[in-house]
């Protein structure tokens, strides 16, 4: 039989329920992953004991006839999700030793579903970088290497541990959020399937806020598939956040087909930046024939203040941030390092709890909003998202997705673009409108440049219309038939 | 725009940071560099646009006025870094 990690979440699903294997039997495979791969770093925290346990309530549940949705599922969670009783550390001193003793409401829907909690996966701290290598707990080395050489590259961030973990099949499935592309550049990076959706289809409650008018978790998973039934255990109404919506949550996964006959797929021409590699530029357009051949219209669309998305990104974000992390100040949780009086204290205690990144974001927000900066940044910058969002809703006139490549690059060299936070910001340059407009956006794994390293694509689409970005997304998927394993991964499958 | 070593300082005491003074100079060439990044967003011409606060448009539920939660201290006072009979200590803040 094949090795049990190397199934789809989905065909994890159907042979737990055909009892071709156990919950528990899935979950040791897993576990067994896990400890040979611990040098790709991808877990802050394993949870052997807690995963054993859950597997066999599940497989209690499943010998009952009452399985869930998920049940006997073994999942990652990214370590920004309180999990109670479970160390929660957002990748940061400043939470050393946080024990929740409350669930965020998106992993307590995904237990409610039967799935099993691994452990707790390694991130840009506070979910602030596109390289995972601003964690506390040390950057997440890829599974992928180039063909000619085994440097390590990045898994791309903030998700990084949680899209190494699935692509190195460590877990069927993981959780991520997204907040400029943290779901969908790392996805893009290691290969495998993410989707942020709608802003308000899951709910923050009991997520580490970062900037709360564009967070959103979002599932990564191996197919699109896969992230269908994740997203749906995920999503729904949640009294607790008042962003979160009140609305019925689609049988994704039940009525998923790659049918684009009909659809018209926009492509934004300002996504062609100066200086995009050109197998990008070639897998984008190979993308839209693939969508065109299946009975898709192609439409150049027009997204105007594309250029201007990261900018009102590095405004809005931090500033958000530095009011959000306002929190951490050492005396009811996490680190404290005294001083000879309160404010002291404080300032001891932020300096030494948070990283370099997290620093200057603080920094950042806090100087754009003080007083006679306000208006030139803060507001300024909420302005020109209007401008965004009315760019897609302008867009959606005249097409139902978009399809753009999800990162500017492969994934690159550990410690590259480290000395420079702009370039590093660059990252984000097709995901982060997403954010800025609360629209879905998923990337799939459409194939290999020439280094051997995967590259994804992005479908987009309107607010509330997963529906369309996963049928669009498996389109692709159908099409591109990316089945490379990373390499060192070949022998287990 | 670009900052200066005392505009530093006065941020960093505003977001309660410690930043030493030998990290002032460097700390204001980075935010520096993402402030300059930033000021392109200065040719969007942005007249009479209003600013978007609420990216999704979604109605506020009403819930009774009463209690949901609470009653659970030693909950709360487990993460504590000190704490004393049910309370927080913190750094004395009154003389």
């Amino acid at each position: 039989m094949t090795d049990l990690t190397h199934l789809t979440l989905k065909a994890a699903r159907d042979g737990l329920e055909a009892r071709s294997f156990s919950a528990r039997e899935l979950a040791q495979a897993h576990l067994a992953a896990m400890e040979r791969h611990r040098a790709l770093n991808a877990f802050i925290t394993e949870t052997p004991e807690q995963a054993l346990r859950m597997a066999e309530a599940a497989d209690a549940r499943l010998a009952r006839g009452e399985a869930g949705l998920l049940e006997g599922i073994p999942l990652a969670i990214k370590d920004l999700f309180c999990t109670k009783g479970i160390l929660t550390t957002a990748a940061s001193h400043i939470l050393d030793g946080f024990i929740p003793p409350y669930e965020s409401t998106v992993t307590r829907k995904l237990w409610e579903a039967g799935a099993v909690c691994l452990g707790k996966t390694n991130l840009d701290e506070f979910a602030m970088g596109s390289s995972n290598m601003t964690s506390y707990y040390g950057g997440v080395r890829n599974p992928w290497t180039r063909k000619s050489d085994n440097s390590d590259l990045v898994p791309g961030g903030s998700s990084g541990g949680s899209a190494a973990a699935v692509a190195a099949r460590l877990c069927s499935g993981a959780t991520g959020t997204d907040t400029g592309g943290s779901i969908r550049q790392p996805a893009a990076f290691c290969g495998i399937v993410g989707i942020k959706p709608t802003y308000g289809r899951c709910s923050r409650w009991g997520t580490v806020a970062f900037a709360s008018s564009l967070d959103q978790a979002g599932p990564m998973a191996r197919t699109v598939e896969d992230c269908a039934l994740l997203l749906q255990a995920m999503s729904g109404y949640d009294p607790l956040d008042s962003t979160s919506a009140d609305m019925e949550v689609p049988d994704w996964a039940g009525t998923l087909t790659g049918d684009v006959r009909g659809l018209r797929i926009g492509i934004p021409k300002e996504y062609a930046i100066p200086g995009m590699p050109a197998e990008i530029e070639r897998v984008w357009r190979e993308g839209a024939d693939w969508l065109e051949r299946q009975g898709a219209e192609i439409v150049e669309v027009s997204l105007p203040h594309t250029k201007y998305a990261l900018p009102t990104y590095y405004i809005i974000a931090p500033a958000e941030a530095s009011s959000n992390l306002a929190r951490y100040d050492g005396m009811r949780y996490g680190l404290r390092v005294e001083g000879k009086n309160l404010v002291e204290t404080y300032m001891k205690t932020r300096a030494a709890g948070f990283g370099a990144e997290v620093q200057r974001r603080i920094m950042i927000g806090t100087y754009v909003l003080s007083a006679g900066y306000y208006d030139a940044y803060y507001l300024k910058a909420q302005k020109v998202r209007r401008r965004i969002v009315e760019d897609f809703d302008a867009a959606f006139e005249r097409c139902d997705a978009l399809l753009t490549p999800t990162a500017p690059s492969a994934a690159f060299r550990a410690g590259e673009k480290m000395d420079d936070p702009v370039a590093m910001y660059l990252n984000d340059v097709f995901t982060v409108t997403v954010n800025l407009a609360g629209l879905p956006g998923l990337s799939v794994p459409v194939g290999l440049d020439a280094s051997g390293l995967p590259l994804g694509l992005q479908v987009i689409g309107r607010a509330w219309d997963e529906a369309t970005v996963f049928r669009v997304g498996k389109a692709i998927e159908d099409a591109a038939g990316f089945t490379t394993l990373p390499y060192g991964l070949e022998e287990t499958a | 725009m670009s900052l200066d070593k005392a505009t530093v300082a006065r941020i960093a005491t505003l977001a309660r940071i410690e930043v030493p003074e030998a990290h002032q100079e460097r700390l204001a060439g980075e935010l520096s560099k993402i402030l300059d990044w930033i000021e392109q967003l200065g040719e969007v011409n942005t007249d009479g646009v209003e600013p978007l606060r609420a990216v999704m448009p979604i109605k506020a539920h009403w819930r009774e006025d009463v209690v949901t939660d609470g009653n659970r201290p030693d909950d709360i006072l487990r993460n504590a870094p000190k704490s004393h009979d049910g309370y927080f200590v913190v750094p004395k803040v009154v003389e």
